[in-house]
């Protein structure tokens, strides 16, 4: 099989400043407006974002290219992969909990939203149709989780500084959360010079 | 083409019991904490348990039977204990439950608590004598077209002292698709002096798993599991109270006709006025055994209200909403308590017109559910 040539690194930096699952896919939406109120919560998500987006992307690839593949049953691939993440996400919560607590006890209630995130579900899509190697894969998955981390991070900090701030009842909330999302897609832009992979 | 649908069927159904099963051994390996110690009040008694359940679960066990409304969800609050040693972080999923206080003191939500390692805890004493019974099903009959009576036999020999107004834990077991157990909390009807049996009004809610089971998969003649008894929901009579204001609405009659009956035997000297609210004609129960209460009792006065009369009903009761007849009756809070049971928007709302009326918060008492 050819996979796609480009170099797995290229792709890892790529996948967290240009093709930013938030700012240049729109991806994980959802709880990237909810859960941003907050910077350590949002944190809290980010790492678990950015584990499961490693971990899926990984796995995935290897259930795609030795089951799904072999016996010829792509059309089925989706239902494959959300079942696929929504175990690991369990398996993680289990391991979690007996490894790490402490990471276990702040990410608990985010773990099985998750599953839920169409950024996850998002990545191993990329994957699947960009042809990326193994290698490729797991670095896609990882700095796409990074890149999402980074995000909802940096939307947290704002969104706190200008918790206090005067604004117009009608931008309170989501409608500013939505520009300023908005105004750093742009920023984001800004780095689509330095390499592009899409 | 049917080659295909077979295809797709089992490669679906060979991949998800694979994962289940990984998912399985994941558990049997990763929530395997071997046996742990717990420790409660100073050492009164000590526990060895099984690591990798609930606190609550495990506690319940071992017959310690902390109340739990929710049955372990974090939605009730209720099964807080002081724990001192071993429960790890505060969760996301107690913060709500339990205040600055609190938290100084080391309470937290057993049911969100996992057994991994030795803990100590404190468990009030009165606790321990919340008892298990498996009880026989004696009677179940349609009070309305939605809520069944249920009278429960305990054991020969066996008795349970409560006071008036307070609930058991029932514990429904598997049918139809439900696969597990599940403990809901419900009111006891009958009067304390019945120590040997316990009615309780079972309300169906739609998709409800335990009024599920109540009113689909269970018999007459039936054993059930239940615990109790739990809450702080019975009459106090505080220093000058003359008179005591019910007000509830569907299921909650329970509670409320419990501390009516109990109050009746002893012979109490208190004026009760219960307003019991329903929507419609159909939903409208217990209308005999209230005038029996009437008759027995001089001074009490059951009032009725029916919120969405139609024409034709066969009612000559109050008609409107309980919490306005109510206002309209009661003209003050003097000397009075009030004791209600109800959904929580029907508490808020009365609490808020008998604040009106001038009643105190400690004159205020209820049950939610």
């Amino acid at each position: 099989m050819d996979y796609s040539p480009i170099n797995p690194w290229v792709i890892f930096f790529a996948s967290i400043l240009t093709s930013n699952m938030i700012f240049a896919n729109f991806l994980g939406m959802c709880s990237f407006i909810s859960v941003s109120g907050e910077y350590k919560t949002a944190s809290g998500l980010g790492k678990a974002v950015t584990m499961v987006l490693a971990i899926t992307s990984g796995v995935n690839w290897l259930i795609y290219h030795y089951i799904i593949l072999p016996l010829d049953i792509v059309y089925l691939r989706n239902i494959v992969f959300i079942m696929v993440i929504a175990a690991l996400v369990q398996i993680l919560e289990l391991f979690l909990d007996r490894y790490a607590p402490d990471l276990h006890a702040k990410l608990g209630i985010f773990l099985p939203l998750i599953t839920v995130n169409c950024a996850i579900l998002g990545a191993t899509l990329f994957m699947v149709i960009r042809n990326y190697s193994f290698l490729q894969a797991i670095l896609f998955g990882l700095g796409s989780g990074l890149g999402w981390w980074l995000a909802i991070v940096m939307l947290a900090a704002i969104r706190e500084k200008i918790a206090k701030a005067k604004m117009p009842p009608g931008l309170q909330g989501p409608a500013i959360t939505f520009i300023i999302t908005g105004i750093m897609a742009m920023a984001f832009i800004g780095f689509s010079g330095i390499f592009q992979v899409q | 083409m049917m080659l295909k649908i077979l295809q797709a069927t089992i490669s679906i159904a060979l991949i998800s019991t694979v994962l289940a099963g990984i998912i399985s051994l994941a558990e049997k390996l990763l929530n395997n904490y071997g046996r742990c110690k717990i420790e409660i009040n100073d050492g009164a008694r000590v526990l060895e348990v099984e690591g990798g359940s609930s606190l609550l679960a495990a506690l319940s066990n071992q017959k310690i039977f902390i109340p739990s409304a929710c049955g372990g969800k974090a939605t009730c609050g209720l099964c807080k204990l002081r724990i001192t040693e071993g429960a790890g972080p505060l969760l996301p999923t107690e913060e709500p439950y339990l205040s600055a206080q609190e938290r100084a003191q080391d309470y937290r939500l057993s049911c969100q608590i996992k057994v991994k390692n030795d803990l100590r805890i404190y468990v009030a004493e009165e606790l321990f004598n919340i008892k298990e019974y498996i009880a026989k099903v004696e009677l179940i009959r349609d009070l309305t077209h939605d809520i069944k009576l249920l009278r429960l036999r305990l054991p020969e020999g066996e008795s349970i002292k409560f006071k008036a107004g307070q609930f058991v834990q029932f514990y429904t077991k598997p049918y139809g698709k439900v696969k597990e157990e599940v403990f809901r909390a419900y009111s006891i009807a009958s009067k304390p002096s019945d120590q040997n049996q316990i009615e309780l009004m079972i309300r169906k809610v739609p998709d409800g798993i335990a009024t599920g089971y109540v009113h689909t998969a269970l018999k007459e003649g039936d054993t059930v599991r239940l615990s109790g008894p739990y809450g702080d929901f019975y009459r106090r009579g505080g220093e000058g109270v003359k008179e005591l204001i019910m007000l509830a609405g569907g299921s909650g009659m329970a509670p409320i006709a419990s501390l009516i009956r109990d109050i009746t035997e002893q012979q109490l000297d208190y004026k009760i006025r219960y307003f019991f609210g329903a929507s419609t004609l159909r939903d409208m129960f217990y209308l005999e055994e209230m005038a029996a209460l009437e008759k027995e009792n001089p001074n009490f006065e059951f009032i009725p209200a029916l919120s969405r009369y139609q024409e034709g009903d066969d009612w000559d009761g109050r008609i409107g909403n309980v919490i306005e007849v109510m206002k309209q009756e009661v003209s003050d809070g003097e000397a009075k308590e009030a004791y209600l049971c109800g959904s929580p928007g029907m508490l808020n709302a009365t609490v808020k017109a008998l604040h009106e009326l001038g009643f105190k918060d400690q004159a205020i008492f209820y049950d939610k559910f």
